[in-house]
């Protein structure tokens, strides 16, 4: 069984069509984070107490907050879903003060047992994280991903060629602010498993473009005599089948993630499922286009229009 | 060929025994007991509390300097009466030694650099010196007042009975500690004995009580200090207390909840071999004077001196209730906490949530690898085999990595598990799609498989490199559920590496050997 046998597809005229697509992406969810719905970060990050109650049947919104109200908290967020052990409610309190963070978990629950005197609601899941933890993490997670990526962009060069390496940490980055976008648009929350998930969609879509780049590595040995674009198309038809074989089946398994992973879960896998088809998109459309846009730009300006092989490859 | 073939596969089964102890043990017990015994569930899975507090290091640096006040102003009036030693800044460790006549200077400037004073820097000033304390001095400092909250804390969650507790030092700063309480549900309770400081002191009463703050300011008796009354006492009482203690944290032996003669809950203590002996030198000598029991800044509880006491004493005064005597009681024992602590992070999981995640999490790695494997099955026929040999030979070696090196499972830990899946087939799909291409330009099976392996092997490298680096980099920079995911897709890669390569050739090469020359390869 095969799919996509010698596929001969110009994907580089089609580079407008793609920058368009990108665009309209990228600049949607920047204009979300900037006018609309922010980033929506959780309370890993900006402090404050969750606390996740399940009920035997589906609790009533407004006598949850007039329960929340009598123990004097006016400020929380009631979010009703259903969860795995029946009905749930999620009390989020705001982080007010490092003092405070201690006992809004309790009066919560206070406020519950005190409403509910059957005591079958059950708290499945409290979090409490204080203002100076969250900035904390924030600094931290900030840091993670961009010692990740100068830590990818050193050994990319290392192995390839400057612009090979800029190029993909550029359709990374892409593919980063175009998921923290999406985000952003459906205003869900990112917490630190979803900082994670990031991440792992970062080393995801690195793979993807690191497989087309050395095919171009190894077609520029190959075929002396064609242009960068010839080799560019050449090399992302030849890696086709692969590319689309293992993003579908790693879509496959993201997607069980999303369908049965759960509650817990469902902010991971949803940023695991745009990552990988943005991850796969950018490999064809954005990194190695880039390529042949910097070599375009170097001839243009008179310089040798060559790109290198790599130090690795001629050797 | 066959002599290395053989032994190659014979590596491959010793590989996989070992790990498969790595998961399992010596089994006993059910399946399911043996792999929980050797991988550890994070908290998120089996339902605990989490904490994450700080210890505030600075209070403690802070405190010693006041104690090298007292004896600075000791050592200085010794030789010149009239020197005077103050803190400009209370929470900074800078003593400030004014007041020195000018033919004294050098004397006191002999009696501060004395071995005792060596922890801080000198230097003079225009009546008298400054003592700053050493920058290395504050960091061993902060890190022993980390070290013994660490073992306090230890002991106090110890005597409270909760199995496996998890205390250890977090993250980067370096007054961060960890607490897991796997089973605990409701953690207020431990949290509050975690929390209290239980600093306990005896002084001598040199005024009080007052009613207002005013009142008891103007009225401070010199070397003492003006602390507020607690519990039954009430905080609008004041007291004038002399600076140094009669009796202070180390010097309680035991402590035990008891009950007065009323039948009410009290608290009694014993004291020391050294300490008994002072104390009864003190209350001898101090006969109907007043002393004051104090805990954490708080009097507790004033009392006559009736008679002299070696080393038995009681805390009463009302307010006790069973718990919290024996709370108390469980804190003097295991020692006060040497700064104050402030929780971060608190994080409770229901046992029945953490089941449900589990379940969840295992569903969908089972779904998700069931679906990868059939399709390479029928994707690749023949090479599909390989592929689901080489994936189930990595989960086995993946689990196994944990179990020896006693990681924790997490749920990110579970993605970590199902990416390293996801990897694990791409590098099978870039080995079989550049054999199939060897294949259509004409090679036979056996050079097919070799190129095939030969080109795609330096793909497969630079893609695992990249990820491995950017998970080294996580579990480095990261903290919880970052680590446990960078823990899992660092330990499925280096497995990757070598089922999909090294396991996946041999079996191609097993197979090729009892093929007759021509035939072709199942791909």
């Amino acid at each position: 069984m095969e799919f996509f046998r010698d596929s001969n597809i110009d994907w580089l005229s089609k580079k407008w069509l793609f920058l368009g697509f990108s665009l309209i992406f990228s600049v949607a969810g920047v204009l979300s984070m900037l006018f609309w719905n922010h980033i929506p970060v959780g309370i890993d990050f900006k402090g404050g107490t969750q606390v996740r109650v399940s009920f035997p049947q589906q609790p009533n919104e407004e006598h949850l907050r007039t329960a929340m109200d009598r123990a004097g908290i006016h400020d929380a967020s009631i979010q009703r879903l259903n969860g795995a052990n029946g009905y749930e409610a999620v009390i989020t309190l705001p982080e007010t003060s490092d003092s405070n963070s201690d006992s809004a978990r309790a009066t919560v629950v206070k406020a519950l047992n005190s409403n509910y005197t059957d005591s079958t609601n059950k708290v499945e899941d409290a979090y409490t994280v204080g203002p100076t933890a969250g900035k904390q993490l924030t600094r931290q997670a900030g840091w993670a991903i961009l010692w990740s990526l100068l830590g990818m962009l050193a050994y990319l060069w290392f192995r390839f060629e400057f612009i090979y390496g800029a190029a993909a940490v550029i359709a990374v980055f892409h593919d980063t602010l175009i998921t923290i976008g999406a985000f952003s648009l459906t205003n869900q929350e990112i917490t630190l498993t979803v900082i994670a998930a990031i991440l792992t969609l970062v080393g995801y879509s690195m793979n993807d473009t690191i497989v087309v780049f050395d095919r171009i590595r190894e077609n520029l040995q190959l075929m002396r005599r064609a242009t960068l674009s010839e080799v560019v198309n050449k090399s992302i038809n030849q890696t086709l089948s692969r590319t689309l074989l293992t993003s579908g089946l790693t879509f496959l398994t993201v997607l069980a993630l999303y369908l049965f992973g759960g509650e817990v879960l469902h902010g991971f896998s949803f940023a695991l499922v745009i990552g990988i088809l943005i991850g796969t998109y950018s490999s064809i459309a954005v990194a190695a286009p880039m390529l042949v846009a910097y070599t375009d730009w170097r001839s243009s300006k008179g310089k040798s229009s060559g790109l290198q092989a790599g130090r690795k490859a001629t050797a | 060929m066959q002599k290395n073939l053989n032994g190659k596969i014979a590596v491959i089964i010793a590989i996989l025994v070992v790990f498969l102890y790595g998961i399992f043990g010596i089994p006993h017990g059910g399946l399911k007991e043996s792999i929980t015994r050797r991988i550890h569930l994070g908290l998120d899975l089996r339902g605990g509390t989490h904490i994450v507090l700080q210890v505030k290091t600075a209070e403690a640096v802070a405190a010693s300097s006041d104690n090298d006040m007292v004896r600075a102003q000791d050592a200085a009036s010794k030789v010149a009466p009239g020197a005077h030693a103050t803190k400009p800044e209370p929470s900074q460790p800078v003593i400030v030694v004014s007041g020195v006549p000018v033919n004294n200077m050098s004397a006191v400037k002999d009696a501060l650099s004395a071995t005792e004073f060596s922890a801080y820097d000198l230097a003079s000033t225009a009546d008298g010196y400054k003592m700053t304390m050493k920058l290395a001095e504050v960091k061993d400092l902060r890190e022993r007042t980390l070290e013994t909250s660490i073992e306090t804390i230890r002991s106090r969650v110890d005597s409270l009975g909760v199995a496996e507790p998890v205390i250890q030092k977090y993250g980067l700063g370096e007054d961060q500690i960890l607490v897991e309480l796997p089973g605990i549900d409701n953690a207020d309770h431990v949290r509050d004995v975690i929390q209290s400081t239980a600093r306990l002191e005896i002084h001598e009463v040199t005024g009080g009580p007052f009613t207002t703050e005013q009142d008891a300011q103007m009225q401070l008796q010199p070397d003492s200090v003006l602390v507020q009354g607690g519990n039954a006492l009430g905080d609008q009482s004041w007291w004038s207390l002399k600076r140094i203690a009669v009796v202070q944290g180390p010097d309680f032996r035991d402590a035990r909840a008891s009950q007065d003669e009323a039948g009410r809950p009290d608290v009694s203590f014993t004291l020391t071999t050294g300490a008994g002996d002072r104390f009864y030198a003190y209350t001898s000598t101090n006969i109907g004077k007043q002393m004051a029991i104090v805990l954490d800044n708080k009097v507790r509880e004033v009392a006559n001196i009736n008679g002299a006491i070696r080393d038995q004493g009681q805390i009463s005064g009302g307010g006790f209730t069973k718990q919290t005597a024996g709370d108390l009681s469980l804190m003097l024992r295991t020692g006060s906490l040497p700064a104050s602590i402030v929780f971060l992070e608190t994080h409770t999981v229901g046992p029945s949530l953490g089941a449900t995640s589990i379940r969840q999490g295992v569903i969908a790695s089972v779904v998700g690898m069931m679906a990868v494997m059939i399709f390479m099955l029928i994707y690749y026929k023949g090479a599909g085999i390989n592929a689901d040999l080489a994936l189930i030979l990595n989960l086995v070696i993946l689990l196994g990595f944990m179990g020896f090196t006693g990681s924790t499972l997490t749920l990110p830990g579970i993605a970590g598990v199902i990416l390293t899946i996801g990897m694990g087939v791409d590098s099978n799909v870039l080995i079989f799609e550049r054999i199939r291409e060897e294949i259509r330009a004409g090679k036979n099976a056996s050079a097919s498989v070799f190129g095939g392996f030969e080109h795609a092997w330096q793909t497969i490298l630079d893609t695992h490199v990249t990820t491995i680096v950017s998970a080294l980099i996580l579990f480095f920079v990261g903290t919880g559920p970052v680590r446990g995911f960078a823990v899992t897709l660092m330990f499925g890669l280096l497995a990757n590496l070598f089922t999909a390569v090294f396991v996946s050739r041999v079996i191609f090469d097993s197979i090729l050997q009892r093929k007759t020359r021509g035939e072709a390869l199942s791909i």
